[in-house]
């Protein structure tokens, strides 16, 4: 069962329950209206909206924390520790903060497109959680052009950003923003390049089938180690995490192309991309890592393990490395990854037509 | 193409203090750099004038809280000179372990910001970490963790407290070990080497031309120390060696100052072989002759002068200070020119910027 029909069922009897009582109490027509498919369909998407959003919450928070406490350790620190258990709840002492300042409208701002970017980036960014399945069970969308889909939604955001950075009239975040779209569309090239190789081996575009030919044969990690190092690197850039935090670069930028927005704003695009990044780990325990396949432990709670082991990689990262330029990081991704990403789409098509797998 | 003036500072992540850089840029390509400096400008110089000779060692720590020993052994190098007053030779060796001790946890600061500047917040950590080690033993000096207030006209303070050679030593063997783990995540680090090796490029012949001192100098390939050159204290009667880097870069700055650091450890190490017995304070007289005297030293930023001008009272006529970074700053359109916007913290971050000795 998936998360949408779940969705309506619990609201087809909350709905019921309510419209019998309005009936009981002589309001016919206004129950009968209640009980229309149209209706429901529309409590069912808020319903839905409000499902992707609570779990998309609690696992940016959940990654939050552990990039708070991960990196922590390896600054030889403790990390966020008094605020809930284990400092636990200190993101949403962050966020409860973020609510209480006040939103502040530059005055040569182009209003609209201020106001509409950071929209655009935390819509877009939630649905992608919504096209990630955790679980042959759990999900919303089953679609057959699932990744593409997915990459679509993915690269929205370089042109919510730029728009974000020119209306901001900021001279940082106009450099910001420009620098997100030059490195955002130019790593989206290998990001999808890399992905090739998977889609193949699997013969399928749809997120389950990957998953479910990986438990058939292995999990594609193995015959296509290139593109997942390929993937994992582009796929840092995509999400905008040291090393490649150029758009944002706070020595150089003071924050990029999100100088501008305070606030709640801030609270919100900080959410959206860890919503990002979860994405980013969820794509990368799909294609490489066997999706939610697992034994003994339940399929979700494996997926959720895979998934931040992925993003322990991104923190280990951050950890480790400084900054690059941004010529140096177009460099890198025009000159060797899309020479290696075809590469890897080359061994792809030799195990296929090989039969290998 | 447009070009477009951009400040960064006063209140900027990269300035490391109160500063204003304006700089030119056509797209991310700078073509231009312009330094403003005189935010932080407190009329040093001109305070000095009505303290007496020993009331202005505590304002001379304020200078640069990053090398406070520097600046009030500085203070006290001149006015020695001034006064014809000889120090002992304990309180010479003792001075030297201070200055050094303080040299090592200057360019820890240095380094802890460097990390931040190029997005390496670990290195921050990391190098703060060790620097605190280093101001437990200050502190123990003097009691104090950034403005010491340990020099005096003739001699320092007090002696040193009991047991401080073995801990001093034990902290050099820990720190060295450290100085390694350094390198893992600076030196061996390929994205650090593909930010500095090559960037903001001073020639030796610039550098010469524009005054520029202390690591930017030797980074550059030059072979001048004032320590070696115009030596004080004992710094004659140890053996040690100046540190150099011909390639020019930032990279080779980095590469001065952890070599610096390692030859510190060097020299404390056989300050304390050296080091005799004795009184480490003689007395001062209270009025200065009618002269002037001036007195350099190599501080953990370059070449510090502090000019002085006696009249016979108990308060200077006239102090004047060169300070190195307010002459290091003029060379910073050179190092900018034809580099990214990009480069501008890697560049800046690597000549170790300190403000209040800038403006004084």
């Amino acid at each position: 069962m998936d998360i949408y029909g779940f969705t309506e069922m619990i609201v087809d009897w909350l709905v019921g329950i309510i419209s019998y009582f309005i009936d009981w109490l002589g309001f016919h027509r206004f129950a009968s209206w209640l009980e229309s498919q149209s209706v429901i369909d529309f409590l069912t998407i808020l319903g839905v909206a409000l499902i992707l959003f609570i779990v998309g919450f609690l696992i940016a928070i959940t990654m939050i924390w552990q990039e708070r406490k991960t990196l922590g350790r390896l600054m030889d620190r403790r990390g966020a520790m008094v605020v809930g258990p284990a400092g636990y709840f200190q993101n949403i002492a962050d966020g409860l903060k973020t609510f209480l300042k006040e939103i502040i409208i530059p005055e040569k701002a182009d209003k609209k497109g201020y106001n509409w970017s950071p929209i655009i980036i935390i819509g877009s960014s939630i649905l992608l959680i919504g096209l990630i399945p955790i679980s042959e069970r759990f999900y919303l969308a089953d679609l057959d052009g699932g990744l593409i889909f997915l990459f679509a939604i993915f690269s929205i955001t370089p042109f919510a950003i730029l728009i974000g950075g020119w209306a901001s009239n900021n001279k940082y975040s106009l450099i910001g923003g420009m620098r997100s779209a030059a490195q955002l569309i130019s790593y989206e090239v290998p990001l999808l390049l890399s992905i090739v190789g998977v889609v193949i081996l699997a013969g399928s575009l749809n997120l389950s089938d990957i998953v479910r030919a990986q438990q058939e044969s292995i999990w594609f990690v193995i015959p296509q180690f290139i593109g997942f190092v390929i993937f994992l690197i582009t796929i840092v850039a995509e999400v905008e995490r040291i090393p490649f935090d150029l758009p944002e670069a706070e020595a150089e930028l003071v924050e990029g192309w999100w100088t501008e927005y305070g606030g709640m704003r801030f609270g919100l695009l900080m959410l959206a991309e860890y919503f990002r990044g979860y994405a980013g780990a969820a794509v990368g325990v799909l294609l490489f890592l066997g999706g939610w396949n697992g034994p003994i432990l339940p399929p979700e709670i494996w997926f959720l393990i895979k998934v931040f082991i992925v993003f322990f990689v991104f923190i280990w990262i951050r950890g480790s490395l400084t900054r690059v330029r941004i010529d140096q990081i177009l460099n890198i991704g025009w000159k060797r990854l899309i020479p290696l990403s075809l590469i890897n789409i080359l061994i792809a098509v030799l195990i296929k037509s090989m039969g290998w797998l | 193409m447009a070009e477009m003036w951009i400040n960064m500072g006063p209140q900027h992540p990269m300035t490391h203090g109160l500063w204003n850089l304006r700089v030119k840029v056509d797209g991310e390509t700078i073509v231009d750099a312009e330094p403003v400096v005189g935010y932080l400008h407190r009329g040093w110089e001109k305070l000095t004038e009505n303290r007496m000779y020993p009331q202005i060692i505590p304002m001379s720590d304020r200078l640069c809280y990053g090398a406070s020993m520097s600046w009030s052994h500085l203070y006290c190098l001149a006015v020695e000179e001034l006064m014809d007053v000889e120090v002992p030779e304990r309180a010479e060796y003792i001075r030297v372990i201070v200055l050094e001790l303080q040299r090592i946890a200057s360019h820890l600061m240095w380094l802890a910001a460097y990390g931040t500047d190029l997005g390496l917040l670990t290195g921050f950590v990391y190098a703060m970490r060790e620097r605190e080690l280093f101001l437990d033993l200050l502190q123990s000096v003097s009691g104090a963790r950034m403005t010491y207030n340990y020099m005096r006209i003739g001699g320092v303070r007090n002696d040193l407290p009991p047991n401080f050679e073995r801990d001093c030593l034990r902290t050099l063997d820990f720190f060295e070990k450290k100085l390694d783990e350094y390198e893992q995540i600076y030196d061996k680090s390929a994205i650090f080497r593909l930010r500095t090796e090559g960037v903001g490029i001073l020639k030796a012949a610039d550098a010469i031309n524009l005054g520029v001192t202390g690591p930017s100098l030797r980074g550059s390939g030059v072979r001048i120390d004032i320590r070696d050159h115009d030596p004080y204290s004992v710094y004659d009667e140890l053996d040690w060696d100046i540190c150099t880097h011909p390639d020019c870069d930032c990279y080779a700055r980095y590469k001065v100052r952890m070599d610096e650091m390692r030859m510190s450890c060097h020299i404390i190490r056989e300050a304390f072989k050296k080091m005799p017995d004795g009184p480490v304070r003689v007395k001062a007289p209270r009025h200065a002759p009618k002269r002037t005297a001036f007195a350099r030293v190599e501080d953990p930023r370059g070449e510090a002068l502090m000019y002085v001008i006696g009249d016979g009272t108990d308060k200077p006529f006239r102090l004047k200070v060169r300070s190195p970074i307010f002459v290091t700053v003029s060379a910073v359109p050179i190092m900018l020119k034809g580099y990214k916007v990009a480069d501008v913290p890697a560049i800046m971050g690597s000549v170790d910027m300190c403000l209040g000795e800038t403006d004084r």
